[in-house]
């Protein structure tokens, strides 16, 4: 390097993208209990019947076993396995501590699983250094910790960093400079991009295309042709641009939904049917989160923009727009005689818990478990027809059924 | 109105009447208590619309009177006052207490605007007071506290002839106890839904001075209680309660049984590590019951109990604050839990002995927790 400022280039503050990607994450962390298994193949998954291999190590895929395949094939390719269960409370007790690592480089973090993540370093150059010593920063501290290894791949824009830390798995790191990238992607085969599966390669291959070089000599008229919209994707991902920035994901703190009414009303019926709508948004909201609500709020705002709230918090949390309901009910006849009419009102779920992580309370009133069954049925019809084709009975307007819905939901 | 009563008597008498009153009175005058002095006896009531209090004391009566005065001050002045005897003297619109050389002048209310209590209805029958206590007590910890659910916050008493069944639930537990009374008219067949905090009260301040005197009204809106003088009556609560009892299971193949307190003592620790009531889960082995609570993340918890156990072992997760007020109402040596499976409702019974049978004149159901996947 005989430039002018020879240590600024070979620095490429200008990649600032890493994915982190860790080796062989279920088999390294059953290896930290069971270290005499190091160097052998080893496959977590279950034994047994039609159980898939979860993970398996360098070794095991030596012999061709790969993950998601069928456990008994992969027993026939290396019948020597060491096959362990699965321990994903371990897994995920690790994972946390892998985020946390994440979290004290950069606030910019962007998981995609248990064990990878995208960070955009950017902003952490100048106490950390340049990307690369930042991700053998994260090499180091990964395999010093959690005794576990990881691949980073380092690059310009996230889908190539993450074919870089494909790239130079296991136990590796490879920086992509920004003006390489386009030659060191021409040099790969189709499936190397983003969004190319099977069928498209197939489809690609029809017309000759086998590799990125192909792709991005093929004017995307033509490969829209093929592909319909996603082609425009493709050539754009072949000429190495990809405007899509780290997005950490933000936790949620509430789910709700407020309905101002076209004109104020007192109508304790018309406010009650507003609320069970209202319900049903925020519930179904919950579900798709995964979501569940400990604490429910109504809101209320008057004629004259004064605004109230009142919360109550239940004994076991839900994620049921009966129960949602009635606790907004009850909420409402709580406030006993109101002092005028009301402009908005609004229901919000609070307090919100992870499912997957809740325990739930089951209830003796074989309705709760009717109810419950019957909005998850409600939430299949929505995903296939649409929020407004099956609702509840009294939400049905009488002669305007396109205007159901009302305005959509606002949500924080 | 002049009359002569000793400080303790009045005391006691303002008190309990006056807890009856409501906070919030819906009119003024029922802040009052109405205060009667007749014929050797003074009466002293409360009401609130929905409930009404009403005892006689014994006292020197001067002169016969009624008067309307504040109950909650009525009853501060009185605990406060020294032991000795209290006269009470109305003076124009304003009353008099003396006692000693404390007095107090207060203003009262026009007795006339008051309303008419409810009559306590016709007698049905009596009742142990120490029987009835605790009955009471065993089946208000199922009752439902959410106002939302006004059916729920009551206990329904079933009576068939001289047994009365008393009945609660918030719709995660179940309680049910068994208690014999003494009806006036054999084969009587009634049922009433009582709020559990009335029920409460009344098991409190009348369960321990001899039999309770229970009367059902024909229209089935009130029921009154009377001992000791004391005579409380109370509007029921309105509506269909669910029907329950079909709850309880058919055949429970599993059955384990655990020495009571020590159970209670384990729950209690265990459950320290159990933060917002995340639940408890006991798994039950042959001899052997192990808690434990508490989650990967955070603190946890482990304790092992002997237990003996007939059929399938089974681990099942429970709420430790709906458990533990299950257990702390069980009062034999040993506790019995019967299941059908892990997901249905466990059933708690009382045991005297470690290989004799179970009662069944109380038993708690209580749902399990579904643990996350």
């Amino acid at each position: 390097m005989d430039t002018v400022e020879p240590s600024k280039d070979s620095e490429h503050r200008n990649c600032n993208i890493l994915h982190v990607d860790m080796d062989a994450f279920y088999v390294s962390v059953e290896l930290l209990s069971a270290p005499r298994l190091r160097g052998k193949p080893v496959i977590v998954g279950f034994p047994s019947g039609r159980s898939v291999v979860l993970s398996a190590s360098y070794e095991a895929r030596a012999f061709g076993v790969r993950s998601a395949m069928p456990m008994a094939a992969a027993m026939r390719l290396c019948p020597t396995a060491v096959v362990v269960e699965p321990r994903h409370s371990r897994y995920s007790e690790v994972s946390r501590q892998l985020m946390a690592i994440f979290s004290s480089i950069t606030d910019l973090v962007e998981p995609l699983s248990v064990d990878e993540a995208f960070l955009d370093v950017a902003g952490a150059m100048r106490r950390l250094g340049p990307p690369r010593t930042i991700g053998e920063h994260i090499r180091t501290r990964v395999h010093d910790e959690l005794g576990i290894t990881a691949s980073v791949g380092i690059a310009a824009t996230k889908f190539v960093a993450k074919i870089a830390s494909t790239r130079s798995k296991p136990d590796g790191l490879l920086l992509i400079p920004k003006e390489e990238t386009v030659a060191y992607l021409h040099t790969l085969p189709v499936n190397a991009l983003w969004g190319v599966g099977a069928k498209t390669v197939e489809a690609l291959a029809r017309l000759g295309i086998h590799t990125v070089a192909d792709v991005a000599a093929t004017p995307v008229q033509a490969l829209q042709r093929v592909l319909g919209k996603s082609g425009e994707q493709v050539h754009r991902l072949a000429w190495g641009t990809d405007p899509r920035k780290v997005t950490p994901v933000r936790v949620e703190k509430s789910i709700g939904a407020e309905e101002t009414f076209a004109e104020d009303t007192g109508d304790d019926a018309q406010l009650k049917r507003e609320l069970l709508r209202l319900a049903h948004r925020t519930a179904a909201r919950l579900r798709e989160a995964g979501l569940l609500s400990r604490t429910v709020a109504l809101k209320l705002r008057y004629a004259d923009f004064s605004t109230i709230s009142r919360s109550r918090t239940l004994s076991s949390p839900v994620d049921s727009a009966q129960l949602l309901y009635a606790t907004a009910v009850g909420l409402l006849d709580g406030l006993g005689p109101r002092p005028m009419s009301v402009r908005l009102i609004g229901l919000r779920a609070e307090q919100l818990e992870n499912a997957g992580q809740t325990a739930m309370q089951l209830s003796l009133d074989r309705r709760d478990d009717n109810w419950r069954a019957a909005e998850q049925a409600l939430d299949k019809v929505s995903a296939k027809f649409g929020r407004q084709s099956l609702l509840p009975a009294s939400l049905i307007r009488p002669g305007r059924p396109d205007d159901a819905g009302g305005k959509p939901p606002t949500g924080t | 109105m002049k009359f002569r009563v000793d400080r303790d008597v009045l005391a006691e008498a303002v008190t309990w009447t006056a807890r009856s009153l409501s906070p919030r009175p819906p009119v003024p005058v029922l802040s009052g208590l109405l205060i009667k002095a007749e014929a050797g006896t003074v009466s002293l009531a409360s009401f609130d619309y929905e409930i009404s209090a009403r005892l006689e004391i014994p006292a020197e009566i001067a002169e016969e009177g009624t008067i309307l005065v504040s109950g909650r001050l009525l009853a501060d002045i009185c605990r406060s006052l020294p032991s000795a005897p209290v006269d009470v003297v109305t003076d124009g619109s304003k009353v008099t207490l003396s006692c000693r050389s404390s007095r107090f002048n207060l203003a009262t209310m026009p007795e006339n605007d008051y309303p008419e209590l409810p009559a306590l209805p016709e007698l049905s029958g009596t009742i142990s007071g120490e029987a009835f206590s605790k009955a009471v007590s065993q089946v208000i910890i199922a009752a439902s506290k959410d106002d939302t659910l006004p059916i729920l916050t009551g206990v329904r008493m079933e009576i068939e002839d001289d047994l009365i069944t008393l009945l609660a639930t918030d719709r995660y537990r179940l309680a049910l106890r068994e208690v014999p009374w003494k009806p006036l008219t054999p084969g009587m067949s009634t049922s009433a839904l009582v709020k559990a905090k009335t029920l409460n009260e009344v098991a409190k301040t009348l369960g321990g001075s001899g039999d309770i005197n229970i009367a059902f009204s024909d229209d089935s809106e009130l029921i009154g209680f009377e001992s000791g003088g004391r005579r409380t009556t109370s509007l029921l609560v309105d509506g269909d309660y669910p029907k329950i009892r079909s709850l309880f299971p058919d055949s429970t193949p599993i059955h384990a049984t655990v020495e009571t307190t020590a159970l209670v003592e384990a729950v209690r620790r265990v459950s320290l590590v159990a933060e917002r009531n995340t639940p408890v889960r006991l798994a039950f082995t042959d001899g052997q019951l192990t808690l434990d609570a508490g989650t990967g993340e955070d603190a946890q918890a482990s304790e092992a109990l002997e237990a003996h156990l007939e059929g399938d072992e089974i681990t099942v997760a429970f709420n430790p604050h709906y458990l533990s007020e299950g257990l702390s109402v069980i009062e034999t040596p040993y506790v019995r839990f019967s299941f059908t499976s892990a997901p249905k409702p466990a059933m708690i019974t009382a045991q005297a002995e470690l290989n004799g049978e179970d009662r069944d004149d109380y038993r708690y159901l209580v749902m399990p927790v579904r643990l996350p996947s």
